[in-house]
């Protein structure tokens, strides 16, 4: 694998906290979450549903759908002029907020086809995001634009840039909106399942396309999946995500070589590969997820744990435990009263 | 190899027509299945594999005859003789629909939200004439501990459970007439990862314990090779390979084989290292390329791939490949790898 860059990190992510207040009670999506991104490296969040990966994403952009709001933490991030800002403290809506949607950090969607808007072509749609955030005239906008095209591997960019979002196939679509996220020259990219909706040969060929532009501009990545696979040739960083905590973070070698929480132990065995033994069952994770509402207090995945040490796990939660470069919260791993 | 077939499948064609106009005039023909054949013996699973379009699904609702077949023959073996569904009339096949069952993708779509379990669960019992409610309901509270539901749960409606639980009911509901055939179509697609495993070895387990066969129509080469016994590739409307599963995945004799397995990503830090990326898309079934339909994206092809259409032959026992090139080529398995974790 490449050198990488280790310097201060662009995003530092504390203590993140993103509430729903809805009539059955208050649901913490997102209920604690630490994690830094830094340049030309790319972060994997990984879970499975109700884990509170997109929300977080969503909060990080300020673009929390209501009636969710980000109630505590801090995401402090290193602007390209090189100011340090708490996104917890903008305004979701203000003017400061949408300087930082595009420029700084920038989001690809897991649908391509329902991010787009169907009434206008693919290049009026990309014009107007640099026109807005970039200041340049419609000429020069729509030769960014077509540049950009070409840039993530849209074929006959000229022609399509004047084609409207239902005349393109799926690979298309999300190079598409790659191109449109990275018009006004983010340093972040948080991509939200950017490949789940495409088949596989497609999605050998879009995240091979994201790692081209990570190389090539030193992009910091986000990648949110449930893919354990997409992590690993993907990621060089992973969160592992349980009903809205990182259960446990570290370098993707050592969390897939000795993976530290009993979830991620079980989850990493419990998937399906395409080196297994034919027709070999599989090891399980008992139960489901419970749904937010009904988060089990202590330790949210001791009602499934196979390694429970007791009573604590049902009645504490268990505080990060910092090995070097890994993070676990765990009561087997200490940090237990 | 007609030794106890259940299912033979010959040259089956689905055409979609494409109308255009005032006059709906027929312009051009979705080719969704465009001469597939194969067969699958008692008691086994066969994966039927490939991308979004590639006519899987089309395939699979010809055989339970949710689709008429343009042309082709899918005979049945039930009840020691043999059918043909794709020409059999409505009213000759209602007494063998419940021969053959389906598992769908979506259970959160598949089940009725104002039916409760027991209902879902007895309603083909019911249709097939069942009347005795105490017969039914034993039968019932029997396949619910089949696939390891409470029975307590018999009164509830289905969203009071989770999307595996939704799953086995929908399970349970496909066994209820004891059939011999089982169509899932995607079954674990729409499922967390730590629940798909428990759906996978459910459905190992019965059809241990019940002989069943599955046609498993599935896209992601990870389930399947933990669920199949053989595996039939297909591309643009065709069957490009079929093959046991463990030799279809340790050495492919189709290039598309060899590409779909090197793309699926394996939960391993570090082994998408020499991954054959293909250019281009998938063909259109609209307007099929010449030739073998894979021959644009082929890292292989020459210009005869070009001209002549392959045919599905067997090169050697129990191995069909549709490849002009299949014994000139050496290519790229999946290695046997002790998984992590």
């Amino acid at each position: 694998m490449r050198p990488i860059p280790m310097a201060e990190p662009l995003l530092s992510v504390r203590d993140l906290q993103t509430h729903f207040t809805t009539p059955e009670g208050i649901i913490r999506a997102v209920d604690g979450i630490d994690f830094d991104v830094y340049e030309g490296r790319t972060l994997g969040l990984v879970g499975e549903s109700g884990c509170g990966k997109s929300v977080t994403a969503r909060s990080v952009l300020g673009i929390v759908e209501a009636p969710g709001r980000v109630v505590g933490g801090q995401m402090l991030l290193r602007t390209q002029a090189g100011d340090q800002v708490d996104l917890s403290k903008l305004v979701p809506d203000s003017a400061a907020y949408r300087a930082i949607r595009g420029p700084e950090i920038a989001l690809i969607f897991q649908e391509p086809m329902s991010s787009f808007s169907q009434y206008y072509t693919i290049g009026n749609q990309i014009i107007e995001s640099i026109r807005l955030h970039m200041g340049l005239d419609k000429r020069a906008a729509r030769a960014r634009a077509i540049e950009l095209l070409d840039m993530v591997g849209v074929p006959q960019p000229s022609r399509r840039v004047d084609e409207y979002p239902f005349e393109l196939s799926g690979g298309l679509r999300q190079r598409v909106m790659i191109a449109m996220a990275l018009s006004c020259d983010p340093r972040i990219l948080f991509a939200d399942e950017p490949t789940t909706a495409l088949d596989v040969t497609t999605q050998a060929q879009i995240l091979d396309l994201l790692r081209d532009l990570q190389a090539k501009r030193g992009l910091a990545i986000i990648l949110i999946t449930h893919d354990m696979g997409v992590i690993a040739e993907m990621a060089h960083d992973v969160a592992v995500m349980y009903l809205g905590r990182a259960v446990e973070t570290g370098p993707v070698a050592d969390i897939f070589a000795s993976p530290h929480h009993p979830y991620t132990r079980a989850l990493l065995r419990s998937i399906p590969t395409v080196l297994a033994k034919p027709r070999t069952r599989l090891p399980t994770i008992a139960g489901s997820i419970p749904l937010p509402s009904a988060r089990p207090v202590g330790c949210a995945f001791s009602p499934r744990c196979t390694e429970v040490l007791g009573d604590i796990c049902a009645a504490a939660q268990p505080p990060p435990v910092v090995d070097g470069p890994r993070n676990v919260r765990c009561f087997l791993h200490g940090g237990a009263p | 190899m007609t030794e106890n077939v259940i299912l033979d499948v010959r040259g089956l064609r689905k055409w979609f027509p494409i109308r255009k106009g005032l006059l709906r005039r027929i312009v051009g023909q979705v080719r969704a299945v465009d001469g597939v054949s194969f067969f699958i013996r008692r008691g086994e699973t066969l994966a039927l594999v490939g991308e979004s379009g590639c006519g899987k699904t089309t395939a699979a609702r010809c055989i339970l005859r949710a689709l008429v077949p343009t042309a082709g023959s899918i005979h049945f073996y039930v009840d020691d003789r043999k059918v043909d569904l794709a020409t059999l009339p409505r009213r000759a096949l209602r007494p063998l629909r419940r021969h053959m069952q389906m598992v769908f993708q979506d259970p959160y779509a598949s089940l009725n939200p104002r039916m409760v379990v027991g209902e879902i669960i007895g309603e083909p019992l019911l249709i097939n004439g069942m009347r005795n409610h105490a017969e039914r309901r034993r039968r019932v509270q029997e396949l619910m501990e089949l696939v390891q539901l409470p029975p307590s749960t018999l009164n509830r409606f289905p969203h009071a459970f989770s999307g595996g639980q939704r799953q086995r009911i929908g399970i349970a509901r496909a066994l209820a007439l004891n059939p011999g055939l089982v169509v899932a179509d995607e079954p674990v697609s729409a499922l967390d990862v730590s629940v798909q495993a428990q759906i996978l070895n459910l459905m190992l387990d019965l059809q241990d314990r019940l002989g069943l066969t599955y046609l498993f129509v599935a896209h992601d080469l990870s389930v399947v090779k933990h669920v199949s016994d053989r595996v039939a590739v297909m591309y643009v409307g065709r069957i490009v390979e079929v093959a046991a599963t463990e030799a279809l995945y340790a050495a492919p004799l189709h290039p598309y084989t060899e590409a779909l397995l090197s793309a699926a990503p394996a939960p391993v830090p570090g082994m998408a290292s020499n991954r054959i990326i293909l250019e281009r898309e998938i063909a259109d079934p609209a307007n099929p390329p010449p030739g073998c339909a894979f021959h644009p994206r082929c890292r292989h092809a020459t210009a005869n791939c070009r001209e002549e259409t392959p045919e599905l032959r067997e090169v050697a026992p129990g191995r069909f490949v549709a490849c002009l090139r299949a014994e000139a080529l050496t290519l790229r398995g999946i290695a046997e790898v002790t998984p992590a974790g």
